[in-house]
């Protein structure tokens, strides 16, 4: 894939995907794990943090790509404010693991993108955060996620409206992302 | 969890419907401001010969002062909202305040004789301008922090102290009209102190509630 020819891109689709276009927000999303992914296991090599847990980063990543997409100015590129935001959450996640030093992080339009891995652990940081929201939420995320049901057939099966899903779906979001950054490690 | 998961997760949650951080930020200063001035003229208000002191060119310059810390600053603070955003900006905004200050202090150290230095500096009315100016600030501060939370600043501390300095530069335009100190010896000694301690504070409050 070129570099020069997907930052257009990227911010094309994106400005679709705040328009609520889902399936092209989906596939720009695992475009961009994939980036966040290579930056994070050289970042992880680069400080011998063990690539184990470069997973987690990835997803809280993604997550806070998500829930910050307002901060995006729609007429700049959107490499930089996604390579910015990975950043941010790569040296967070390399702190936590008490690494003092950072060797410098790949600029995000210099890696090349890698594919999710086997998932190395038994329990990522998502699913044990995921286990610490109500009852409720972790019901409505897990359908969701896991299970792979639409909105509509997750408020049916919980008789609800699709409209409290909704709700109920990004206040999960923001809470998992408030837990992450309580996160010890 | 597999990333994909969590992606199908992302994807069907909708964006929300609040209003864009860059209303939030603009009615948050605007708020602040609103309630800040009508603490201000509910406690003490502007000075009684204000009229006449709109004639000096000391007392205008306060407010040439005060105002170019507010502006560039709150300019800054907005940008250092969104991730990747240069730090340089905040020394950018605060290069102005700090020469128009610089300048006048020159200016009155060149026109007002030696032994009356010191009794400029210490004024009348320190402890005022330590109190008044920290206390306006809460306001502003409060809000432009609340709002600030939908951001994204790279660091969280440096992002609550540039709010604070937006904050005490509308808290001193307010605090000015009511002070009866013009020389630039006070400005640049006690407004400057008082813009500190709201600074310290910004940057230790935006430290912990604007972590993302």
């Amino acid at each position: 894939m070129g570099e020069a020819e997907s930052d257009e891109d990227w911010a094309v689709r994106m400005r679709a995907a705040l328009a609520g276009d889902e399936a092209t927000y989906r596939r720009l999303l695992e475009e961009i794990g994939r980036s966040v992914r290579a930056m994070a296991r050289g970042a992880f090599a680069r400080s011998r943090s063990g690539d184990a847990d470069v997973e987690d980063v990835v997803q809280e990543t993604l997550l806070a790509i998500h829930l910050k997409r307002d901060t995006w100015d729609g007429g700049m590129k959107l490499a930089p404010w996604v390579g910015a935001i990975a950043r941010h959450k790569i040296i967070d996640a390399l702190r936590r693991r008490g690494a003092r030093q950072f060797a410098p992080i790949d600029d995000f339009e210099a890696v090349i993108p890698a594919p999710e891995g086997d998932d190395p652990h038994d329990l990522s940081d998502a699913d044990r955060l995921i286990g610490q929201l109500p009852a409720r939420q972790q019901d409505i995320v897990r359908s969701i996620s896991l299970q792979g049901q639409s909105i509509a057939a997750t408020a049916k099966r919980l008789s609800m409206s699709e409209g409290a899903v909704r709700v109920a779906l990004h206040r999960s979001l923001k809470a998992l992302a408030a837990a992450w950054r309580r996160t010890a490690p | 969890m597999k990333t994909a998961d969590l992606i199908a997760a992302l994807a069907a949650d909708p964006k929300p419907q609040g209003p864009p951080l860059s209303r939030r930020f603009v009615l948050a200063l605007a708020a602040g401001a609103l309630i800040s001035a009508c603490l201000f003229l509910g406690m003490v208000g502007p000075r009684h010969d204000i009229a006449r002191a709109l004639g000096t060119i000391r007392f205008d310059w306060k407010f040439v002062d005060t105002i170019a810390l507010a502006i560039p600053t709150g300019l800054a603070t907005w940008r250092l909202l969104r991730p990747g955003a240069e730090r340089r900006w905040l020394a950018i905004a605060l290069a102005a305040p700090l020469i128009l200050l610089g300048g006048s202090v020159a200016m009155e150290l060149m026109m007002v004789p030696p032994d009356l230095w010191l009794a400029r500096l210490i004024g009348s009315n320190a402890l005022h301008c330590l109190t008044l100016i920290p206390l306006l600030s809460i306001a502003p501060l409060a809000a432009l922090l609340l709002a600030m939370r939908a951001g994204a600043p790279a660091s969280p501390p440096l992002a609550g102290a540039a709010a604070g300095l937006v904050s005490a530069g509308i808290a001193a335009t307010l605090y000015a009209t009511n002070c009866t100190d013009d020389s630039p010896l006070f400005v640049a000694t006690w407004y400057t102190l008082a813009t500190m301690i709201v600074v310290a504070v910004g940057a230790f409050i935006g430290g912990r509630v604007l972590r993302w």
